[in-house]
This record gives structure tokens, C-alpha cells and sequence, in this order.
């Protein structure tokens, strides 16, 4: 197991060195010189041209790479072209505003999509089997902007529940420590601003956690039908409802395996496919950072961006095949 | 381990409900349209975008200037309605007779936010901070004063301190634009001390003179200013602080704005005018126009190097329409470039006009009388001048097709589409203009000068007599005379027709009713200095 | 976006394909007669065909012309004579749903297939090869994968310049490893089996041996994971076409047109909804049809 982790880590290497080669070269294909974004329409030739050059941008694609990595090397993220500050100083409280968001998505997923699996495969062939899975089945077949429109079409703008953008109330702004805005506002004690950021959490994390919630609703199905053709099983639910809450607790055991399955895809996508639930919502994540990089050809953000996101989908891939190792003995590497 | 979680949540759910109790009490900042003693309050301003940084003189984009007004001042001013000059940190001026020596006396007693004092060195310095710079640094100080320290075009020859108070500026040759350049926000008073201070990152800490003082950046979310007690102007400003908040869609901003999230938004899409303005506690505001949208031709591409072509084209669009249906009647048709807030502009310039069949004449005299196929670029992100740019292509588009004219609508990134337009790679695109310190050279000259081909010429309009004209208007200091010669320049304009003028949009602003004394300005953004909320 | 094509684990083995030329098709009638069965795939296959219908017959079947401006008319609520309203254009909303089927099958279809020829390509090349060749094209899989897709997708498009074309270019880009792979693997198990080592022994060509008995081995898996793909895809399309980055106007594209409404969703929220449940349906469809195939040709992904 060890000398797997090793050598999965060490896989890893060649694969982030070539994805930042690859984005460094295709972002420098992307047209549009990122002098003239800075400097706006109004700018003048002379100008456009002289930052151009003070940016570097003038020098071989090679001579930029080998910079670029030297830094990367000596923990340098780059300097943004746009802000001239250093993607380091700038990049985490967009970081943690996707992560505390994926993680409140995943959370949803879990929490709902474990118990409407296991439900349903209890009542299986029941109106609430069907109900589930049909939900499930639209689930993964919505775009997900489209649901983010309709919910804050219905929840926040008709109905007037809930607040349609931003991660607070920008009456009582929260004091960033660690910029994940659950932790902050406890550990400030201002439980009225947790009860706020909960408030801007609940639809943009619906929309990020439907399609692992539907995926996870019938993985978990699934395998509890599996478990439930076991013949303790049977009899246990022969006995009646009561010995509900006794399956209950064994199937949470096995819907484990599905739920870190789903974890381990989908959380890198839900860090980095964020883009379109934070266009929705207002939300200043790292998926909009990096998108309007892309927009102004802010060359260091979009590849720094790209490589700590990626980073993170990699590792987190790695931690799940690890656990999985750990948790089912039956696979082997 | 699932125990082990939920025991842990348990926990802190307990241990945040006890911290709760001894503090959030104390700390509650209002509630919807907050207001403090008299006046006050926190207005909360909802926009577009962030600011990119906050050190003017770096920047070019409204969004961080919108904030660097709050925070400092130029020496001269704009009126409130119009880009008519007032003092501003200079109390008043004297023009030597050769307009070329220019002496200032400034505000006494003014400091700046650091506690330093705002003198006339302070003034010296921040102005030989931006000669000495370059095009990438301070990009507006080139393009308003013709370039740097040693640059044979700039225009400043001295910037001296003759007192305390008095600041002596000798030009080169005299410059008639010169006090509106002053004006610009580019051009405000940052501390000495504390651009030493700061260094590389004076931009993230803004220190000047004006009403509010710079409190807090969360990149991409909101910035916030609070009020200055210490202002010169006694009384001002009447806010508490104002915090600029980033909601990037327009109707997001709307909505946040009608549910009370935000007191006052900008980008207010037209078609939702109808909405606010049955909405009894919100009202609408209006920015006077000083920008022009247009249709720009490449006169070096056929078959637009036919002037009855572009004429043509000038017959078919019917901007009444345009306006009617994609500005919600909040423009107003465009017969030159320059808009009516300029001084110059010619208002006997009678307007092409819809008409098909003069159009099909004048496609049938260029030798194209069954149309063609062209490419008509349309603009990718929305300005205030065109808030929509692919929908006012798509409805071009259609008039287009009645004489025969088959327009394949292209468009490319922000940024490509700009430089693409600079190197003159397009046929035919939809862009605009706002100007920067309200002057006619900055927008004629600017767009339709054979010496701007290259950089925003471009239609790549090359004309003798229209340079003429307005080279001579660039030193003639006598206003009078020179309105005549700009209004030449536009009749010669509107005979070759290198653009369809389209429209002088006016942005519109929503606010929630309690809102008092804000004049949006037309350059496009203005302090919040007299604004309160009752 | 629906990640569901990849959160698909890896198909085991092939269906029995093997035995020889002959009996090639009943394991396919097979599979046809246990697909039939299943209700769900069935109304999946349904809704599948009912969309294709409406692409073929848009022009037949639309009452308007999905690009004639009618200011006047704009943003008329729905009714009988403009079943799904009409937009700030005054066109047609219905009109312009059933034209956008076109545009959404044809990205789907036309990527996938773009995506499977490419994917097949280098996984046969990187398992038949093995080595340094196995291992450069895994690790450019591997690469690829590492990127969140749509973030892959828009930095293409951002090369190639914004246009449908170029978004189904972006489509097909990102989904080249998840076929890549899955070919991979099978030539791999493929590889060892005793037919190909005799037919190698008699000298057979390379490209024979591929074609004749590799390809035919991976096509269970490749239909099953490309059906799924076709969902994936349409929805990219709109998210790529939603972020202005897709199809360009008039095109009626269903994401194009969400992004072009969604400013009106108070006014004229028929203008959001519609398009929007055009391309549920449409991707509900290749969902269902997609897990019915993978039951029906893949016995061993059953529960």
C-alpha cells in the first residue's frame, strides 16, 4: 500500500507538468494581447506596445516557460498581469469561497442522496422508489445553470425566501479570517451572520450538488438492493419496520463506497465546473477568477488557477483510490 | 468515524451558539436602507465589476476610478451635470496671456488621510512621479499631455512650487483641453508620504484627501470607504461610508437592489425601466450622455472603400427602432459622433434617415445592386454606450437582408475583438466611445483623425481637410473658434460616412428611494460627497 | 455540468463476441430483445427518436421562421398562437425550440463521433503498441483528464474563437480520453487472447488484426459510453452556448437562447423556461437510453 501511494504520487509529477505545459502553450494561442485588456479601449498604440514589453511578453515563448516554472519551483504562483498583485496573496479567498461552497454541495449531495437511496431500495418498486429515481434520472439530465435560474427565479424572487447572490448580507459584511465564511462567523461568535452566509449557501449549493446527489441516490440504491438479497436481511424485514432503523445503520456502512466513488469524480469538477453555478450566483469563487483570467488573457492567473485546481482534483483522486484501498480489502492494486 | 463527525459538529454548534450570545448583539449594523444620524448611513453601491486597483493614475477603467473619487481629489473639477470646469483642491487659477503659464492657488488647511499636508510640493511631486513614469505605468498621463519627461510631444515643460500654496504649471505650447485634463481622475492627489510608504502596493491602499477614506478590499466582492471626519469641506460628506459591491449580471443586480440588498445600482438594463418605475420605493437616474455608439466601416475594405456603399447602409438603419427596442427610449439618435453634452457638436447635421429605396439607389449606383455578403462584427460584453451588442447586430442584420445585403454576424473576446479592430482586421463592427474629460478633440480626433489609424481610428478614415481642421483646434484657445472648425470637421464627416453614428446612450442608475442629491455625472462615474439617505 | 459519463466506472468485460464471424449477431440480438424489456430505456429511446423527428421536420413542422424579426410582436406571452410565447425579437419561441433540436443533436452526435474516431485512434495505437507510445498517450489522458472539462472547453474555444463550430471542436477535445481509455483497455485484454497471437503467428497485418478483431470487440462498450457522451455533450454545447462562447445569432441554440433571456426571466419567464426543458428532456432521453444499453449489452453492469 505504501510503495502504491508512492508510486501514484509519483505518477503525478509528469502529469502536472504537462498540463501546465499544455496550458501555457494554449493560452499563449488564445489571441489577444493581454497589454490591451489592461489598458482599455482608449489605450494608445505606444502604450499597448510598451507594457507589452515590461510584461515580458515580448520574449520567447520558451525563455516565459522556463521563468514561469523557475518560479513555480521556488513556490512563486506569478503576479497577475491585470491587478499586479501576487496570485498567492489573491487566489485564496476565491479558493475558499469554491471549496466552502463545493463542500456545502457535497454535503447536500450525501446527506439527501444516501438516505433517498436507502429508502428507496427498502420500499423498492414503491411510489417512492420511483419518485426518487425519476429525480434522480432529471437530475443528472439538467444543465445546471438552467436549474440556477429557476431556482432563484421561484426561491428568491417570487417567493422572496432566499437571497439571490453573494456569500453574505452586505449589511453586516463578514470579517475574513480564513475566508471560509461558516468558520469565520463562528469563530466571531456572530451567529446571526453564520445564519446569513447559511441563507446565500442553500442555493447555489443545491444547484452544485444536484447531479452528485442523483448520482449518489442510485449508486446507493444499488448496492443496498445488493445487501438487501441477503437472506438476514430478508428476515429482518419480515419483522417489520422496526428493523428499518437496524438496516438503516448497516446500509450506511455500504453506501460508503459509493459516496467516496462520487466524492473522489466529482469534487475536482465541482472546484473547477463551479464556473457556471458562481456566474449564476454571484459567487466570487475560483471558477469565475479564473474564467475572467481567461477573458483577460491574465496569462499567470489562468495557468496558476488551472494548476492549483487541478492539483487539488489529483489529490483528492489520489486520497479517494487510498481510502478505498484502505476501507475494501478486496481491492488490490 | 461517522459518530466521531456529528460529535464534533455537535460542538461546535454548541460553542458557537454560547459566542453568539455575548457578542452578536453588540455589533448589528442596520437593517434594510440603514441610516445613521443625519443622513448618514452605509450606502451600498451595486455594479458590474471590480475595480482593478486603486492607484488612478495606473488605471483606465470607470470601476476603480468610481472609488478613487471617493478617496482623492484633482485640482480642478467638473460641474456637477456637465465637463464645465470648476476648483476643486484649487481654489483658483490665472492663464498667462500665451496660454502657456499656468498658476494655482490650492485649499489651505487641506490634509490628506495619512495626517500629511496637502500642499503645493505634495502637488509637485505626485506630477513628477507621473512624467517620470511610462506608458505602462500611467498610461492617461501620455495620452492627455502628450507623453513623458523627455518625449518631444509632451506638453508640461514645469511643474513648480512658488509657495505653500501656489503651484506655477509652464507648458511647452499652449494646450486647450489643459484645466479639463486636470480634472480627470486620473489625475488626483495621492499622499507623497504614503505612495513611499506603500511602494508597488500603493494601489491596494489609496490615501488622498477626499470625503471618504479607504477601509477594506475583498477582491472581486465588495470595497468598502468610510467617511473622512476630518474633511475640508465642513459638513461633507453626508454618508457614513459607502461600500461598492460586485453583482456582475444585470438583473441579479436588479433584484438585489428591489430586495433590498443594495440602495443604489448601476447597469440597469432598459427593458427593466418599466418595472422600477412602478416599483414605489425605487427611482431611477439618468447619466447625461458623453459617449457615442457606432457602425463603424473599414474604408481600406471593399465594399466598404465606396463611400455610396457606406451611405446605403447609412439609409438602413433605422436608429429610431434601435432605440425604441434595445434602450427603452433611453438614447438619444446619433447624427455625428460627438454627443450633446460636448461643446462643438453640429446640430444642422440633418440625419441620413430609414429609407430603402434611396439605399437600394445608392447600392445600385456603387455596382452592387442585389446586395452583397459581408461580415458585421458585433461587440461581446456590454457597455453603457451598447448595452447589448449581438441583439443590435441581430436587428441590423434583419434590415440589412431587405435590400439583399447578407450579414454574417462574428464576434470574438473582449480583448481580441479590440486589437482585431486596432490592426484593421474587420469589415464592419458595432463599438462606441466614452469621453474621458469631455472635450470634442477627444472624441474627433481620438476616433477620426488619419494619426489615429492604428490605434482607435478604426474605420481607418483618412481625410486631409477633417486633419486640418483639427489639428488647428488643438492649440486654438479661442472656444468660439474653435466649435466652428470641429463643426466643419463633423459635415465632412457625415458626407464620407466612415461610421452610421447610432446612438448617445444614456446609462441608467436605480436607487432606493431615500436617496438624496445624487447627480449622476456623465463621465461616468462621481463622487458620493453630497449624497445622503434619509 | 452532467459528469455522468465519467462517473461511469470503467466496463469490464466484453460481451461474448468472440467465438467467431458467424455468430456475430445474436449477441446483438440479444441485447436488442433484454433492451425491449426495459420500460425506462424504451421511453428513453422514445423521447430519442421524438427529438430526432423534430429535427429533421423543423422546417415542416414550424409555424414561423425561427429569424424574422417582429419587434412588435415581442415578448408575447404563450398562447395559441405562439404555443411557447415569443422572445425580445417578437420570434417564435416554439420555432426556435424545434430548430435548436438540430443544433443540439447535431453537436451531440457530430462531437461524439469526432471524440470516439480520435479516442479509438490512440487507445488502439497506445494498447497495441504498449510502451513509450502506451505511455506518452496515457499520460496526455491523464493530462486531459486532470482538467475540470469545462474550464478545458472554454480555454479551446478561446483559442479557436467563439462559434458552434469551435464549441463542438472544445466538446469532442475533452471527451477523447474517456474513449481513449476504455478502447485502450480492451485492446489490452484483447491483446492476449489466443486467436490474435495465432493470426499473428500466420502474419496477419497489424491494421487487419485491429480492424478485424480488436474494433469489433470494443464496440459494445463504445455505443454504451458514446450514447451517455451524446447527453454529456448537448448539455456542454449549452453551458459553452449559455456563456456566449457557443453558437452566435440568430442560431436558435437552447443555451444561447437561456443566455439571451435570462435578463427578461421577470417580464417573460417563458422565454427561461422553455428552452430549458428542451434540453432536459433531450439529455433525459440519452440518459435513459444510454443506462438501458449498458444493461442490455453489458451484462455484468447490471446491479
Amino acid at each position: 500500500m505504501f510503495s502504491y501511494t508512492i508510486r501514484r504520487i509519483g505518477l503525478l509529477i509528469p502529469v502536472l507538468l504537462g498540463m501546465t505545459f499544455i496550458v501555457f502553450m494554449m493560452i499563449r494561442a488564445i489571441p489577444g494581447n493581454p497589454a490591451q485588456l489592461i489598458l482599455g479601449q482608449q489605450a494608445s498604440k505606444e502604450a499597448i506596445e510598451t507594457l507589452t514589453k515590461q510584461l515580458g511578453l515580448d520574449q520567447p515563448w520558451y525563455s516565459q516557460f522556463v521563468h514561469y516554472l523557475t518560479g513555480l519551483f521556488q513556490g512563486d504562483l506569478g503576479t497577475s498581469l491585470k491587478t499586479r498583485t501576487p496570485i498567492s496573496d489573491e487566489l485564496w479567498p476565491y479558493l475558499a469561497a469554491t471549496i466552502e461552497l463545493s463542500l456545502v454541495a457535497i454535503l447536500i449531495a450525501v446527506v439527501v442522496g444516501v438516505n433517498a437511496g436507502i429508502i428507496s431500495a427498502w420500499f423498492q418498486n414503491s411510489w417512492f422508489d420511483y419518485a426518487v429515481m425519476l429525480i434522480a434520472l432529471i437530475g443528472v439530465s439538467m444543465p445546471i445553470f438552467w436549474l440556477g435560474l429557476m431556482e432563484q427565479y421561484f426561491v428568491s424572487i417570487k417567493w422572496d425566501l432566499l437571497p439571490t447572490t453573494g456569500r453574505d448580507n452586505i449589511r453586516m459584511p463578514v470579517e475574513a479570517i480564513t475566508h471560509l465564511y461558516l468558520l469565520d462567523t463562528l469563530l466571531e461568535g456572530r451567529f446571526d451572520q453564520f445564519i446569513e452566509v447559511v441563507k446565500h449557501l442553500i442555493l447555489p449549493g443545491i444547484a452544485l450538488g444536484t447531479i452528485p446527489m442523483a448520482i449518489i441516490a442510485r449508486m446507493t440504491r444499488s448496492s443496498m438492493l445488493e445487501v438487501m438479497r441477503s437472506d438476514y436481511i430478508r428476515t429482518a424485514k419480515a419483522k417489520g419496520l422496526k428493523m428499518f432503523w437496524v438496516v438503516y445503520k448497516h446500509s450506511l456502512k455500504n453506501a460508503m463506497i459509493p459516496v467516496i466513488t462520487v466524492i473522489g469524480l466529482q469534487t475536482g469538477l465541482l472546484l473547477g465546473g463551479a464556473i457556471l453555478t458562481e456566474t449564476i450566483f454571484g459567487w466570487p469563487g475560483v471558477g469565475t477568477y479564473i474564467y475572467e483570467a481567461i477573458q483577460s488573457r491574465d496569462y499567470p492567473v489562468i495557468q496558476s488557477g488551472i494548476l492549483v485546481v487541478a492539483t487539488l482534483f489529483v489529490l483528492i483522486n489520489l486520497f479517494v483510490d487510498i481510502l478505498y484501498a484502505a476501507i475494501d480489502p478486496r481491492i488490490k492494486y | 468515524m461517522k459518530r466521531s463527525i456529528l460529535t464534533a459538529l455537535a460542538l461546535i454548534l454548541v460553542l458557537s451558539l454560547g459566542l453568539a450570545g455575548c457578542k452578536s448583539s453588540s455589533e448589528s449594523t442596520g437593517g434594510k436602507g440603514s441610516s445613521g444620524g443625519d443622513g448618514g448611513g452605509v450606502m451600498i453601491y451595486g455594479r458590474g465589476g471590480d475595480a482593478v486597483g486603486l492607484d488612478p493614475a495606473h488605471e483606465t477603467d470607470g470601476e476603480s476610478f468610481i472609488v478613487t473619487e471617493q478617496v482623492m481629489e484633482t485640482l480642478t473639477g467638473y460641474k456637477k451635470e456637465n465637463t464645465d470646469v470648476v476648483p476643486e483642491l484649487a481654489k483658483s487659477w490665472k492663464i498667462s496671456d500665451d496660454g502657456k503659464t499656468y498658476t494655482f492657488t490650492l485649499e489651505k488647511g487641506v490634509k490628506f488621510h495619512d495626517g500629511t499636508d496637502f500642499n503645493a510640493d505634495a502637488v509637485v511631486k505626485n506630477f513628477d512621479r507621473w512624467m517620470n513614469g511610462d506608458a505602462a505605468k500611467f498610461p492617461y498621463y501620455a495620452s492627455m499631455f502628450g507623453g513623458y519627461k523627455n518625449d518631444p510631444g509632451h506638453v508640461i515643460k514645469e511643474v513648480k512650487a512658488v509657495d505653500e500654496n501656489t503651484v506655477k504649471f509652464t507648458l511647452k505650447r499652449p494646450q486647450a483641453p489643459f484645466l479639463k485634463n486636470l480634472a480627470m481622475s486620473p489625475f488626483a492627489i495621492s499622499s507623497p508620504a504614503a505612495i513611499d510608504q506603500y511602494g508597488d502596493k500603493y494601489g491596494e491602499h489609496p490615501v488622498g484627501t477626499g470625503p471618504f477614506k479607504f477601509k477594506e478590499w475583498k477582491r472581486g466582492d465588495t470595497i468598502s470607504v468610510v467617511k473622512n471626519e476630518k474633511y475640508w469641506q465642513k459638513g461633507l460628506p453626508k454618508l457614513d461610508g459607502v461600500t461598492f459591491k460586485v453583482i456582475k449580471d444585470n438583473s441579479s443586480r436588479l433584484n438585489a437592489l428591489t430586495k433590498g440588498e443594495v440602495d443604489l445600482i448601476d447597469g440597469v438594463n432598459p427593458s427593466d425601466l418599466d418595472k422600477i418605475k412602478s416599483d414605489k420605493n425605487l427611482q431611477i437616474f439618468e447619466r447625461p450622455s458623453m459617449n457615442v455608439a457606432y457602425f463603424g466601416f473599414n474604408v481600406e475594405k471593399a465594399p466598404f472603400n465606396k463611400k455610396e456603399v457606406r451611405q446605403a447602409i447609412s439609409h438602413l438603419v433605422n436608429k429610431d427602432e434601435l432605440i425604441k427596442n434595445f434602450y427603452n427610449g433611453t438614447a438619444e439618435p446619433a447624427a455625428t459622433p460627438l454627443p450633446s453634452s460636448i461643446a462643438g457638436q453640429n446640430k444642422d447635421i440633418q440625419d441620413y434617415g430609414y429609407d430603402e429605396a434611396k439605399a437600394k439607389e445608392l447600392l445600385k449606383k456603387a455596382g452592387y445592386p442585389n446586395g452583397f455578403k459581408m461580415d458585421l462584427w458585433a461587440m461581446p460584453v456590454s457597455r453603457p454606450y451598447m448595452p447589448n451588442g449581438q441583439k443590435i447586430a441581430e436587428a441590423i442584420q434583419a434590415n440589412l437582408a431587405k435590400v439583399g445585403i447578407k450579414a454574417n454576424i462574428v464576434t470574438f473576446e473582449w480583448g481580441t475583438y479590440l486589437e482585431k479592430l486596432r490592426k484593421g482586421e474587420s469589415p464592419a463592427f458595432l463599438i462606441g466611445w466614452t469621453g474621458d474629460n469631455g472635450d470634442a478633440d477627444n472624441f474627433l480626433y481620438a476616433l477620426l483623425d488619419k494619426d489615429t489609424i492604428d490605434s482607435n481610428n478604426y474605420a481607418r478614415y483618412k481625410s486631409e481637410p477633417v486633419h486640418k481642421l483639427l489639428i488647428e483646434a488643438q492649440s486654438t484657445a479661442d472656444e468660439g473658434k474653435r466649435e466652428e472648425l470641429y463643426k466643419k470637421a463633423q459635415e465632412i464627416i457625415h458626407e464620407d460616412a466612415p461610421w452610421v453614428p447610432l446612438v448617445h446612450a444614456k446609462p441608467q442608475l436605480a436607487g432606493v428611494n431615500s436617496i438624496k442629491d445624487f447627480y449622476p455625472h456623465p463621465k461616468g462615474s462621481q463622487s458620493f460627497i453630497d449624497v445622503s439617505m434619509k | 455540468m452532467a459528469e455522468l459519463a465519467r462517473t461511469t466506472p470503467p466496463l469490464s468485460n466484453p460481451p461474448a463476441v468472440e467465438q467467431g464471424d458467424d455468430k456475430v449477431i445474436s449477441p446483438w440480438k440479444d441485447a436488442w430483445r433484454s433492451f425491449k424489456k426495459n420500460k425506462l430505456a424504451m421511453v428513453g429511446l422514445g423521447i430519442v427518436i421524438f427529438f430526432i423527428l423534430i429535427a429533421i421536420l423543423a422546417p415542416v413542422l414550424a409555424p414561423y421562421s425561427f429569424s424574422d424579426q417582429r419587434l412588435a410582436d415581442k415578448h408575447l406571452a404563450p398562447s395559441g398562437e405562439h404555443w411557447f410565447g415569443t422572445d425580445e425579437f417578437g420570434r417564435d419561441i416554439f420555432t426556435r425550440v424545434l430548430y435548436g433540436a438540430r443544433i443540439s443533436l447535431w453537436v451531440g452526435f457530430v462531437s461524439v463521433a469526432g471524440s470516439v474516431i480520435v479516442g479509438s485512434a490512440l487507445g488502439i495505437i497506445a494498447g497495441y503498441y504498449g510502451k513509450v507510445i502506451d505511455g506518452i498517450i496515457s499520460r496526455i489522458f491523464d493530462i486531459l483528464l486532470a482538467f475540470p472539462s469545462i474550464l478545458l472547453a472554454i480555454a479551446v474555444v478561446s483559442v479557436l474563437g467563439p462559434s458552434l463550430r469551435n464549441a463542438l471542436i472544445a466538446i469532442a477535445i475533452i471527451n477523447v480520453p474517456i474513449f481513449g481509455r476504455l478502447v485502450r483497455s480492451r485492446v489490452l485484454s484483447v491483446k492476449e487472447e489466443e486467436y490474435i497471437t495465432a493470426a499473428k503467428a500466420i502474419g496477419m497485418k497489424d491494421s487487419r488484426i485491429l480492424i478485424h478483431h480488436v474494433l469489433p470487440n470494443s464496440m459494445a462498450p463504445i455505443i454504451v459510453q458514446g450514447t451517455l457522451a451524446v447527453a454529456t455533450a448537448i448539455i456542454e454545447a449549452a453551458a459553452l452556448g449559455f456563456l456566449g462562447l457557443g453558437a452566435q445569432p440568430p442560431t436558435p441554440e437552447w443555451g444561447k437562447m437561456l443566455a439571451d433571456s435570462r435578463d427578461f426571466i421577470i417580464q417573460a419567464p417563458w422565454t427561461v423556461i422553455f428552452p430549458g426543458i428542451a434540453i432536459m428532456l433531450t439529455v433525459l432521453g440519452f440518459n435513459l437510453m444510454g443506462d438501458g444499453l449498458r444493461d442490455a449489452l453489458d451484462p455484468r453492469m447490471k446491479n
